[in-house]
């Protein structure tokens, strides 16, 4: 294809890339080098008969016209990246110099904001990519086993956990396991204990949010894997039989190498969903116990005061882990690319 | 396959169908459950004394007279004006679709025919952005769009949702168009046909299948979306999704949470028709891009 009308066809889609997705990269970064004005400052002085006394006010009209005229605010360089609210490197120098040992240097850096979002994201990313590669294959095999008449219903009835509006699933199994609920009160049940609650600790809370996202998401793997099952050549697998290969055998010399690239493709895409895990925090109402990165960026941006700054500085802070988490993908495809 | 099956023993097919079944609980049980409580009122529907009731309603019966009662949709829809956000949600869905795929089908034909190092390189930086959180591309939007004066209106919100969406319709169109013989537009071109005319008059009376599964993608991504139109629509302009998020900020007053769970019944209801009648469809979809890599 020539040039230019490659260049024709690709023009609304780069255009809308570009627009909404590249400039509003740009945007973050800025934003998150300028911090709101501070209120403008007056010195009045007030005389009475007792004498003259100073006293400071805001000067509510001349913040908001400089708040008007530059909405940015002013540049702080890296003031916010480096504050409480996000790496907090002074407050983890100081736990580093005063804690006794790792673990309670760990529960020390766990108390701050960013490195708290931190860690629940990364655990939620590594947790649930693997279960859901194994259950997926797992569900794929076992209805790859069925009379072909019953898979369609069976494929019906998994193919709804993934296909739900993520908030609205993680609701639909937040009032489950409510204490009043039927999940909920079964566990109750089973451990014996009236007053427990799943949502009042922060352990069950992460291993409640971990199961939501492999209940979720392990449908996804479960058809790639079912797709790739159809095209196992049977050749191979009847050869295998004949030399007296034994079922386990077979599928672990024959099934699972097959199955390797789409493994590597799910492992991808679950890792890039993973990562941004957020609408099952709101619909648990779990903030309180676990917090991801995404979630951490929608808190900053709603409620009353919309910290844009706060936001913007986490946002780069996600981009980088992202990028981190893509390296090796994307050196691998440009070595594949590369040698073609 | 039937041969191998036939190889089993009778322990490990017991326990592969216990295995599925239990998964199939698992999958669709919470789904029934939701909406069969969705018609009683909180008190059965959170049964702290009897979990029974949920199953019989026996306080729907004492409060209402009937075992099953439709007040949980009546406050939403009609009370909590949910058909506002139900006509919102649909204008959006529409629009994302038809723009994602009319932009993507024209990118995704550009893609699968060029041969020279760009395409490669513009399919990677897709999939980068793919990989961006919704929601730090939303810290990026909302300065400016307060600025622009564009916060809270739905056409901001559909352009947002197409531009999000368009990696994932670039690369799943590509692999679809990668599939149609290039001889069919090349012989077109040789007749005297100028590239876009080959596009219009031989392409696009066969690639309807692979459209109608990349739209069906879309229209999940669009209807599904939670960060974005959270963010940006304003409150008078809220799809579904955000609204009932809103219904669970209010104060949790009684029958509050039914409106939330007949709500939550409502907005699953078009998606279980959806996978019913494309169930085909969205299998292919989710394995295209991974068979053909």
């Amino acid at each position: 294809m020539k040039h230019k009308t490659f260049f024709w066809f690709i023009l609304p889609t780069s255009l809308a890339m570009l627009l909404f997705i590249a400039l509003p990269i740009v945007s973050v970064i800025i934003q998150s080098v300028h911090a709101p004005h501070e209120q403008v400052i007056v010195e009045v002085e007030n005389c009475d008969i007792f004498g003259c006394k100073k006293s400071t006010m805001i000067d509510q009209e001349a913040t908001q016209s400089l708040r008007d005229a530059d909405p940015l605010g002013r540049f702080v360089g890296t003031d916010i990246y480096t504050n409480r609210n996000h790496l907090a490197l002074a407050e983890v120098a100081d736990a580093w110099r005063a804690s006794s040992g790792v673990k309670d240097f760990t529960a020390q850096i766990m108390n701050l904001p960013f490195y708290k979002a931190f860690a629940f994201t990364l655990t939620y990313t590594f947790v649930v990519t693997p279960l859901v590669v194994i259950l997926g294959f797992m569900v794929a095999v076992a209805v790859n086993s069925i009379p072909s008449v019953l898979r369609g219903p069976t494929i019906f009835l998994s193919l709804l956990p993934m296909i739900i509006t993520p908030l609205i699933g993680s609701l639909i199994l937040f009032w489950m396991i409510d204490s009043r609920g039927i999940i909920g009160s079964f566990i109750q049940t089973l451990a014996g204990d009236p007053n427990l609650s799943l949502k009042a600790s922060t352990p069950l809370t992460w291993v409640m949010l971990i199961v939501y996202g492999v209940w979720h998401s392990a449908p996804f793997a479960f058809v790639v894997y079912y797709a790739g099952l159809q095209t196992v050549p049977k050749d191979t697998l009847e050869s295998a039989m004949i030399d007296g290969a034994s079922r386990w055998e077979q599928i672990r010399y024959v099934v699972v190498p097959h199955l390797l690239p789409l493994t590597t493709f799910i492992m991808l895409m679950q890792l890039m969903d993973n990562f941004r895990v957020f609408e099952p925090i709101v619909g648990f109402n779990a903030s309180a116990h676990a917090t991801s990165l995404s979630y951490f960026i929608y808190d900053d941006l709603g409620g009353e005061t919309r910290l844009l700054s706060s936001a913007a500085a986490t946002s780069v802070l996600t981009i980088v882990g992202v990028a981190i988490l893509l390296t090796p993908v994307l050196i691998r495809t440009w070595r594949d690319f590369s040698r073609k | 396959m039937s041969k191998v099956m036939d190889r089993r023993s009778p322990l490990l097919k017991t326990l592969a169908w216990s295995f599925l079944i239990l998964w199939l609980i698992l999958a669709a049980f919470p789904f029934f459950w939701t909406f069969w409580g969705s018609f009683k009122v909180e008190g059965d529907f959170f049964s702290k004394a009897d979990w029974t009731w949920a199953i019989f309603g026996n306080l729907t019966q004492a409060e209402t007279g009937g075992a099953f009662t439709g007040d949980g949709y009546e406050g939403a829809w009609i009370q909590e004006a949910f058909w506002k956000s139900a006509i919102n949600t649909l204008i959006v869905v529409v629009a994302v679709v038809t723009i994602s795929l009319t932009f993507g089908t024209l990118a995704g034909y550009a893609l699968s025919r060029s041969t020279y190092n760009y395409a490669f390189w513009l399919l990677i930086t897709a999939l980068v952005f793919r990989a961006m959180p919704h929601i730090t591309l939303v810290s990026g939007y909302l300065l400016p769009f307060y600025e622009w004066n564009l916060w809270g209106k739905l056409p901001t919100a559909i352009i947002v949702l197409v531009a999000i969406n368009q990696p994932f319709t670039l690369w799943m169109l590509t692999s679809f168009f990668r599939n149609i013989p290039k001889d069919l537009d090349e012989s077109a071109m040789v007749d005297g046909c100028t590239h876009f005319q080959a596009f219009r008059h031989v392409i696009i009376p066969v690639m309807w299948p692979g459209v109608i599964t990349t739209g069906l993608f879309s229209l999940l991504l669009a209807y599904n979306d939670f960060a974005v139109t959270t963010m940006i629509l304003s409150k008078e302009n809220q799809t579904m999704v955000p609204k009932i998020a809103s219904f669970l900020g209010t104060t949790q007053t009684k029958g509050n949470v039914m409106f939330a769970v007949a709500s939550v019944v409502s907005v699953t209801a078009p998606l279980f028709v959806l996978v019913m009648f494309f169930q085909r469809q969205i299998v292919s979809g989710l394995t295209a891009g991974a068979v053909k890599g």
